[in-house]
């Protein structure tokens, strides 16, 4: 009896144990079988299953098996997956995860493989692969994309207030009275008896509609919130980057930027931060709640995509140093260092990385491939769906983008950062209030 | 759990007059009982070892170690409650925690005590006891979704009533001050009928006659409920309160698809802090030293709700 009950326990225990790890038992480095890929871009999807259809009739003894999951989950799915050992073989990575990634030794480096099948590092836009190269040396992923930040505005707002399209190409902006963008902004604010921003009598307590949409305070980057005109001030988010080791929210000209940001609440330009939660951005500007709204150029497909609303897309102001800025951030394919499928998951991250993928991605207009090439053909595509998009290319050609910010500590930087912003942008703490916050972030790096 | 721990002996005593344990002579029998007693408790056993005290025990290991769970867990001693002592971010999550914990337990329980009271005296139909319950047969997820979308300060359907009544709109969920409120009152509408299904319970096991001679005596309904149903209730009443508060105490979900912890720090509870601090910034070991003084406070509220209530000792014996 005794000796029975202590066989149940065991095979319980191992009945827990294997399914906790199931999925593994093939042998390493095999270029055979099923490998598979996560993305968390669900408008991607139907172009990376092309690239993976197409891929397989090209190596019939490999399938590869995609896996979308929202951005909320991606990450800690992804790292639960490390520990358990059920990761994907190979997935979309961002630059804001892969350094605490590669460091803890998650990454495959595919510098050999690399050099090995001759991959042309020079064909992708500029910068972009170096972004793979760890703070070791050593390569993490190849690039599949970028974007850029740019305004997207409603035409008939924009008509109806007597501002043309040549002046949304134009606009300016400093920190002190925020230049012909805040003037633009003022003016596109109406309020609910009809007054425009720039009226005398306009109540700024009764907007009907906003200049300016709001994300929400931006966090560490501020990569559609506030990034794009604060670095037009010569003000750069680290020391160097990437693998910069001290922020500088301390600078006196990123929180005059800041001020600058949150004066627009207060002066009823920008709805206020607590209206941000629940509904996002892009359907308010849907609902014809605000008139111009700054966001990423991943978005194009989404506010070119509601009926009954004419979209422009300008890009973004002219700073101080007379140069226009846009954060430049770029994904990449990486393989977890546990694949047991090495040669088949690097010839899948060859080839997602290759023109005949980007070609096919480019083809469908929803993002701009890393290729230079496959670039010109998305914009292209673009063209065709009667989208310009100049204002997100022209970054890339003027040389006008700084890249997103990589350092160790990521998550803790943004854990610190999220809520120091969301006081700003609220009008609850002055801008000077982030020296603190900056404080703590560089004591993280100590 | 406790009642039945202190009565079980006295209550066997007299179908096993011996205490088997004392007597080495029926050692043989006793030996038998255990292995058919371990085959039964073996499944329970199982799981609860598993899930629950190998998990607490790492957990209070890990809370001495710095762990970003892909390297391995290294040895800290008392660094992290140190800086946990010292972290602004903590006491604030202690504090939201409380707010939150008293609006949730003081409105849940006084409304379930009432909805069990009309339970037991008005609404008598199946359907209607039943539909009471439906808000607790959701998902935690779904209801605070649905509020979620019911209350936005945009195209919330709430807000538009509100507008209507020529009010302004209400940030429900982006406003410092509402957002605990807020999520405070949801989780009661979403408890409050389970709650008082329990109360009910405890309710009818009062005896009739008790009422039948309050009445007689003339005793009027406030004294009969200050006199009768709250004493014979009040076993009960602890039980819930202390499942209740403990419940409370580890809001997480409601916060997690909703604020996430802000604006700014408004909503930050304890348990989406640890969830922050392990999860989202892989710093395991000091998440799980926060998550053990959780524990040690959530033991703590127990032992006094239990000792001050008296809740292990009922009226009716």
């Amino acid at each position: 009896m005794k000796k029975s009950l202590g066989t149940v326990a065991v095979a319980a225990a191992m009945a827990l144990s294997l399914s906790a790890c199931g999925g593994s038992g093939s042998s390493a480095e095999s270029a055979k079988g099923e490998i598979s890929y996560w993305l968390w871009d669900a408008n991607q999807l139907p172009a990376y299953q092309q690239c993976a259809d197409d891929f397989t009739k090209a190596n019939p003894d490999i399938k590869v098996k995609i896996t979308q999951r929202g951005w909320d989950d991606y990450w800690s799915t992804l790292t639960n997956g490390f520990v358990g050992g059920t990761a994907p073989d190979v997935f979309t990575n961002h630059l804001g995860r892969y350094g605490e990634l590669a460091e803890n030794k998650q990454l495959l480096p595919i510098d050999d493989a690399v050099k090995k099948d001759n991959v042309d590092l020079a064909a992708y836009n500029e910068g972009l692969a170096d972004l793979w190269v760890g703070q070791d040396g050593k390569r993490y992923g190849l690039p599949k994309d970028w974007d850029t930040i740019g305004l997207f505005y409603n035409k008939s707002m924009l008509a109806k207030a007597g501002i043309s399209e040549d002046q949304m190409k134009n606009l300016t902006w400093n920190p002190q009275d925020g230049g012909t963008y805040e003037k633009v902004i003022a003016h596109l604010t109406v309020d609910k008896s009809g007054k425009r921003g720039d009226e005398a009598g306009f109540d700024k307590n009764n907007v009907a509609v906003y200049g300016l949409g709001l994300n929400g305070g931006g966090d560490s980057s501020g990569q559609t919130e506030w990034s794009y005109f604060a670095s037009t001030t010569g003000w750069s988010h680290t020391d160097k980057n990437p693998w910069g080791t001290h922020y500088n929210y301390d600078d006196p000209k990123f929180q005059s930027s800041i001020d600058w940001f949150a004066g627009l609440v207060k002066k009823g330009y920008m709805p206020k931060l607590e209206s941000t939660v629940g509904a996002a951005m892009a359907d308010t500007f849907a609902a014809g709640k605000s008139a111009i709204n700054a966001h990423g150029s991943w978005m194009v497909g989404q506010y070119t995509g509601y009926k009954g609303i004419e979209v422009g897309i300008a890009p973004t102001p002219t700073g101080p140093e007379g140069k226009r800025a846009s954060m430049f951030n770029g994904l990449a394919d990486s393989i977890w260092a546990g694949t047991k499928k090495k040669d088949a998951s690097i010839k899948w991250v060859e080839y997602l990385a290759s023109a005949p993928c980007q070609d096919v991605v480019a083809s469908k207009a929803v993002v701009f491939p890393a290729l230079k090439a496959s670039s010109d053909k998305a914009a292209a595509a673009f063209k065709a769906k009667g989208v310009d998009v100049t204002a997100f290319t022209e970054h890339v050609k003027n040389k006008t983008t700084f890249l997103y910010p990589i350092t160790d500590n990521t998550a803790k930087v943004k854990g610190i950062m999220e809520p120091a912003m969301d006081a700003v942008v609220s009008g609850k703490q002055p801008a000077s209030s982030l020296t603190e916050a900056n404080n703590q972030v560089n004591a993280l790096f100590k | 759990m406790m009642t039945t721990l202190t009565k079980n002996p006295a209550a066997r005593s007299d179908q096993r007059p011996a205490r088997p344990g004392r007597i080495r002579r029926g050692g043989l029998r006793r030996y038998g009982d255990l292995k058919i007693a371990l085959f039964f408790i073996a499944p329970a056993m199982i799981g609860f070892v598993l899930f629950y005290v190998v998990p607490t025990i790492r957990g209070i290991y890990l809370s001495f170690t710095e762990y970003n769970i892909l390297g391995d867990p290294e040895w800290v001693g008392l660094d992290n409650y140190a800086a946990i002592a010292k972290d602004p971010l903590f006491w604030n999550s202690l504090a939201v925690t409380g707010q939150y914990v008293l609006m949730n337990i003081v409105l849940q329980t006084a409304l379930a005590l009432g909805l069990a009271l009309l339970m037991d005296r008005v609404a008598k139909s199946t359907l209607v006891r039943g539909a009471l319950l439906l808000p607790y047969l959701m998902s935690n997820v779904i209801a605070a979704l649905l509020w979620f979308w019911m209350l936005d300060y945009q195209i919330g359907i709430v807000n538009q009533f509100i507008e209507w009544a020529g009010l302004p709109r209400v940030a429900f969920f982006g406003s410092e001050e509402w957002a605990i409120p807020t999520q405070a009152l949801i989780n009661t509408w979403r408890h409050m009928g389970y709650t008082a299904l329990l109360i009910f319970a405890g309710l009818q096991s009062i005896p009739q006659h008790l009422y039948e001679v309050a009445k007689l005596d003339g005793a009027s309904p406030f004294q009969t409920f200050r006199k009768i149903t709250m004493p014979l209730l009040r076993p009960v009443l602890v039980l819930v309160l202390v499942v209740t508060v403990i419940g409370s105490f580890q809001v997480f979900d409601t916060v997690a698809v909703t604020t996430q912890g802000g604006p700014v720090n408004a909503t930050r509870v304890i348990q989406y802090y640890i969830y922050q601090r392990a999860f989202t910034e892989s710093d395991f070991g000091y998440g799980s030293a926060i998550a053990v003084i959780l524990f040690l406070i959530l033991a703590l509220v127990a032992f006094i709700q239990m000792k001050f209530l008296k809740g292990n000792e009922s009226d009716l014996d």
